[in-house]
């Protein structure tokens, strides 16, 4: 018995969204006296014993070169030999892009319930229930995982990542890779942001902001405070800003500290993408916007004006320290 | 070239979330159900678009659900799939679900299965996985564009931090999103076509479900807005840093 955390990677380097799951995954073995560990596939160039920080003993790695590219098919196959052969009955991955291609696989191949999109820890005390959203955002449900191996898949920034002291034993798995049937002829990565999933702080923009012209304001103020930028859906399909910036139902979901709405009212639909955030700002001039509803503060105000003082206030209190 | 489209009955976006019997089920009341809008927008209308292109194309439609689902399926038909089959069951476990698709799609041998990035009701994100690996064909995810050039598929899709145009051979199974295609909505005559189209509706496999949902919570009232006056932004950066500690 131990939970297996499976630990992403990409261009030889392990992803944040791993050190999340790591720490939760360590949580959960604790809580069911048990040990984690953690499941490499491919190669990187980070050194492996340090997760131990995060509270697994040990990693075993898939020292492969093939798997240093996700191909579910793949993976599912390696992961599952791993599940085996480390007689782990509860394995864990983040609900990010990875997560979302493998996990699903994995259970399926391991005749394993899936919870995907789970956002607590589970409760233990009488089964194996883990709590997830539901309905993109607007609620959650308690679901109880009935089959011996259990998976999850941890929606991103629902868990605090927390690293202490600690060094893992690193042991090579041996475990046979097939070919991959899946050719791949081109890699686009955007280079510079901010993961939109992984970010600690969100700064959107809607409508209010008039035009892609705009968006100066929006950038300043999300470069001041790192974060990493989104809009709602109209903005997405008027093509003012790149489709993967799209917040909402029918777009990315997040989970931020913080997210900063500004010219967006707050449509039911963009409100079920945004509302774990941890605290909402939302600027706008139309004071019966409904966002304010959802939002911890606000400022009725034209933006134009607005976001740039918030900028400047925020580069002052920093310069402040 | 049979492809196979995977749809699910969800309520429309607009819907308001409550729950009843003790918040053990969904509440019903007043909720107009549709297409889940990956399925529909993006793996349907791709699929219609492909049969547009090659007449000996044929697209079949597959979902799991009682009687009530029928609506939806007939609309899905009416925007262009050929036949329809409906296992008669109703669960909401990603692998019963998952499996009952599987059944289906080794009985049609499909060339090709398309499903929705993931539901609007229960955000699993694991059904195309799912049938990928118990159908054992390559499982491409979160796709946004797909081209498909004889037996071979062209696909483009979202990874951490990117995307990556990938090459696979037929079969296999793509989970679709924003961008493979853009919404449709019926014309008349497919509306009365539709209304003549196959629609199977088949008893479910023996499969054990392996998660149940045991109750629904709704997240906690906000506790209402802070409102900041436009003039004093500073006051708004002091409640972040200070009273939120969000920055």
């Amino acid at each position: 018995m131990s939970v297996l955390i499976f630990v992403d990677q990409t261009e030889g380097h392990i992803k944040k969204a791993s050190f999340e799951v790591l720490t939760y995954g360590a949580a959960l073995a604790r809580q069911m006296g048990t040990t984690a560990e953690a499941l490499l596939l491919g190669t990187v160039n980070d050194d492996l014993a340090a997760l131990g920080k995060y509270g697994v003993k040990k990693v075993h790695q898939v020292a492969n070169e093939t798997l240093n590219h996700v191909d579910a098919q793949l993976y599912a196959k390696v992961i599952a030999e791993a599940v085996t052969a480390s007689g782990a009955n509860v394995v864990v991955f983040s609900h990010n892009q990875t997560g979302k291609a493998v996990s699903a696989r994995v259970a399926a191949r391991l005749k394993a319930g899936i919870v995907s999109g789970a956002c607590a820890l589970p409760d233990t005390a009488n089964g194996f229930v883990v709590r997830k959203t539901v309905f993109s955002g607007k609620a959650f449900a308690n679901v109880s995982i009935n089959s011996p191996i259990k998976v999850i898949s941890l929606n991103p920034n629902s868990y605090k990542t927390v690293a202490g002291e600690g060094t893992a034993e690193v042991v090579a798995l041996n475990v046979p890779v097939d070919a991959s049937k899946i050719k791949i002829t081109a890699v686009n990565k955007v280079s510079g942001e901010v993961p939109l999933t992984e970010a600690d702080i969100v700064v959107s923009g809607g409508r209010g902001l008039k035009g892609p012209e705009n968006w100066g304001v929006l950038l300043d103020l999300a470069k001041e405070l790192h974060a990493a930028t989104a809009c709602s859906r109209p903005v997405g399909d008027a093509h003012w800003r790149p489709h993967h910036e799209h917040v909402g139902q029918t777009g990315v979901q997040i989970a931020p500290n913080l997210y900063i709405a500004l010219g967006i009212s707050g449509a039911i639909q963009h409100l079920a993408g945004v509302n774990r955030s941890k605290v909402i700002v939302v600027i706008n001039k139309d004071p019966e916007a409904p966002f304010f509803k959802a939002a911890d503060y606000g400022i009725v105000g034209d933006l134009f004006e607005v976001v740039p003082k918030l900028t400047e206030e925020i580069k002052k209190m920093r310069a402040a320290g | 070239m049979k492809i196979l489209v995977c749809v699910s009955k969800t309520p429309d976006t607009t819907s308001k979330i409550a729950f009843t019997n003790g918040n053990t089920k969904f509440d019903e009341a007043g909720v107009q159900w549709i297409i889940n809008p990956y399925d529909e927008w993006y793996a349907l209308v791709r699929a219609i678009e492909l049969k547009e292109k090659d007449a000996a194309v044929t697209i079949h439609l597959v979902t799991v659900g009682l009687a009530d689902c029928d609506p939806i399926i007939r609309k899905a038909l009416a925007l262009g799939g050929d036949e329809a089959i409906r296992v008669n069951a109703d669960n909401s476990d990603s692998f019963y679900i998952a499996a009952q698709i599987a059944d289906v799609a080794r009985q049609g041998a499909y060339d090709l299965i398309l499903t929705g990035k993931e539901t609007i009701d229960y955000n699993g994100s694991s059904i195309g996985g799912m049938v990928a690996e118990l159908v054992d064909a390559p499982y491409l995810s979160l796709a946004t564009l797909f081209e498909l050039n004889g037996t071979t598929a062209t696909i483009t899709r979202e990874i951490e931090g990117g995307e990556e145009v990938a090459e696979v051979s037929l079969p296999v199974v793509v989970s679709c999103q924003k961008g493979v295609a853009e919404q449709r909505i019926p014309n008349m005559r497919g509306i009365m076509a539709a209304r003549t189209k196959p629609l199977k509706v088949v008893e479910p496999a023996a499969i054990e479900a392996l998660t149940s949902i045991m109750s629904y919570e709704l997240p906690p009232a906000k506790a209402g807005v802070k409102l900041v006056s436009p003039d004093n932004v500073a006051e708004l950066v002091r409640l972040l840093h200070e009273e939120a500690k969000a920055i």
